[in-house]
């Protein structure tokens, strides 16, 4: 086991899975508490028309990720604030539509490309250390945001008309809210795959909620959790020669079912 | 304009698509009044509530808080939601909802003062909540988790109170600590603005109403509102039950 950390992969998956942890534990439980689970995963496939984009230019995929991502996000939100219930059908058909561009963009560039696979699923064994300085500046931003915003962020969160009603830009938090899902997004890619996203922004949160009576409470839960998924899940892939993405998933969903059922038995007794 | 009024509307309209919710509603509350605010469903009671806190866009007419335009009296008007559109299962405690009303007095990099958390134990005292600071907000009844709210309005240090149907749903001992704290807020000069679902009981617990049906049909002591020509026109088939009210 100890051999497995003296391996430049292994340490940079490590790496990768704190920072991606950090991620989802503070984006992730916002994504919980303001129900825009589906949102975050219309930003995800969206952001698969970026890499196809980057791909045919020849750019970094993240880069062209970040900038779908980012772009959808801010069109949900306006899209989400005016039109409440038809919202969730545009999401749809971008979600559809970002997907769709990925694909031909990736048909129209020339030789096949093996890589992509790793954008769908993640190969947190194979990120390479220029992603990780990308990750790092990330993670750096998400942190900066919820330290700058907490309260606003907590205010809008849990009633946005009260916080409103204290002089708070609710619609501008909320769209900052989904930008910053949207870098979250970018930043778990390479950890579990843009198919995967939604699990790993929603199970670790949602336990955390379970655990906690405060927001900063649940973001720190969460984090750990995540990080514990991430490499457990990590070490699984390793030995069995497994899909990282999907064996971390694997991880959180066997978890997320079993604490479900320790919930169950604990409130009944 | 006056700054004896709390709240004065004038001429107001607002609508949502072709049909106004609120047409041509005038009126004013002076400060340190309980008020409260009836009409049928739909009559446009909660749209009201948001004009005043400058929360819709008006079609034509203006709302002044303290003599100025409502859009440049933030925090002076606090709101209690209605229960139903509060995520109870969000993280936090009763006194961190409390806490939130002071977050306006709040800079970025400031953290809760001493004098913060005196006012939010003041406030949750006021409302009977101390014992329960430390819960989940989702663990209360109905009736608490509206007075921890009221708490949150009170530490906000707001004016003016605007409640949503704070007595919906709730049982009557709960109506009367929610009662108790409407009439201690009042003796702190705090105007209060009650939408109000029960009539039976609206002529007991409020010294002014305001009867709203898209357009604002009266305004005055219940003496004044409680006319049975009035409240036929406005809640039409049911008239059987006012007609008791009336004789009482």
């Amino acid at each position: 086991m100890m051999e497995l950390l003296s391996f430049g992969f292994m340490q940079n998956a490590i790496m990768a899975s704190i920072l991606a942890s950090v991620a989802c534990g503070i984006i992730g439980s916002l994504v919980v508490v303001n129900r825009i689970v589906f949102i975050s995963g219309g930003i995800a496939h969206t952001a698969y028309g970026g890499i196809g984009l980057a791909f045919f230019l020849g750019i970094s995929p993240l880069l062209g990720a970040g900038v779908f991502a980012v772009t959808a996000a801010v069109i949900m939100a306006l899209i989400t604030k005016d039109n409440k219930y038809r919202a969730d059908t545009v999401i749809g058909a971008m979600w559809a539509f970002g997907m769709a561009i990925g694909i031909i963009l990736l048909d129209l560039t020339p030789g096949y490309n093996v890589d992509l696979m790793s954008y769908l699923f993640g190969s947190i064994l194979a990120v390479p250390k220029s992603d990780l300085v990308y990750m790092f500046i990330l993670d750096g931003m998400i942190i900066a945001y919820i330290l700058t915003w907490y309260r606003q962020i907590h205010a809008v969160s849990f009633d946005s008309e009260f916080a409103s009603s204290m002089g708070v830009r609710s619609d501008l938090i909320y769209m900052s809210m989904l930008v910053m899902s949207a870098l979250a997004v970018v930043l778990l890619i390479r950890v579990v795959g843009l198919i995967l996203i939604i699990s790993m922004l929603t199970i670790p949160p949602y336990m955390a909620e379970r655990r906690s009576n405060s927001l900063k409470g649940m973001m720190i839960y969460a984090t750990l959790f995540s990080l514990v998924f991430s490499l457990v899940g990590l070490v699984m892939s390793y030995f069995f020669n497994l899909t990282s993405g999907a064996s971390i998933i694997f991880v959180s969903a066997i978890c997320f079912f079993l604490s479900l059922i320790y919930d169950r038995v604990r409130t009944s007794k | 304009m006056s700054t004896d009024y709390a709240i004065q509307v004038r001429n107001l309209t607002v609508s949502y698509g072709p049909k106004p919710a609120l047409l041509d509603v005038s009126f004013v509350i002076n400060t340190g009044e309980l008020v409260g605010i009836i009409g049928p469903n739909g009559a446009g009671k909660s749209t009201l509530m948001k004009a005043i806190l400058g929360f819709v866009k008006r079609d034509i007419g203006e709302v002044y808080i303290f003599g100025k335009p409502v859009e440049q009296t933030r925090g002076l008007v606090a709101y209690v939601p209605q229960r139903g559109t509060v995520d109870w299962d969000y993280p936090v405690t009763v006194h961190d909802v409390a806490m939130m009303g002071r977050y306006g007095h709040l800079k970025w990099w400031q953290n809760e003062s001493k004098e913060d958390h005196e006012i939010v134990d003041e406030c949750l005292k006021m409302v009977r909540m101390s014992e329960f600071r430390d819960r989940q907000i989702g663990q209360l009844s109905g009736g608490q988790q509206q007075r921890v709210f009221m708490a949150r309005a009170l530490a906000q240090g707001a004016k003016i109170l605007l409640l949503d149907e704070p007595f919906a749903g709730v049982d009557a001992a709960t109506e009367n600590a929610i009662l108790d704290v409407l009439t201690e807020a009042k003796k702190a000069g705090i105007t209060l603005v009650v939408v109000h679902h029960d009539l039976a009981t609206a002529s007991e617990y409020f010294e002014k109403l305001l009867l709203i049906k898209q357009r604002l049909y009266a305004a005055g002591p219940p003496s004044l509102v409680f006319r049975q020509e009035l409240l036929t026109e406005v809640y039409e088939g049911k008239l059987k039950v006012f007609t008791d009210l009336i004789k009482e």
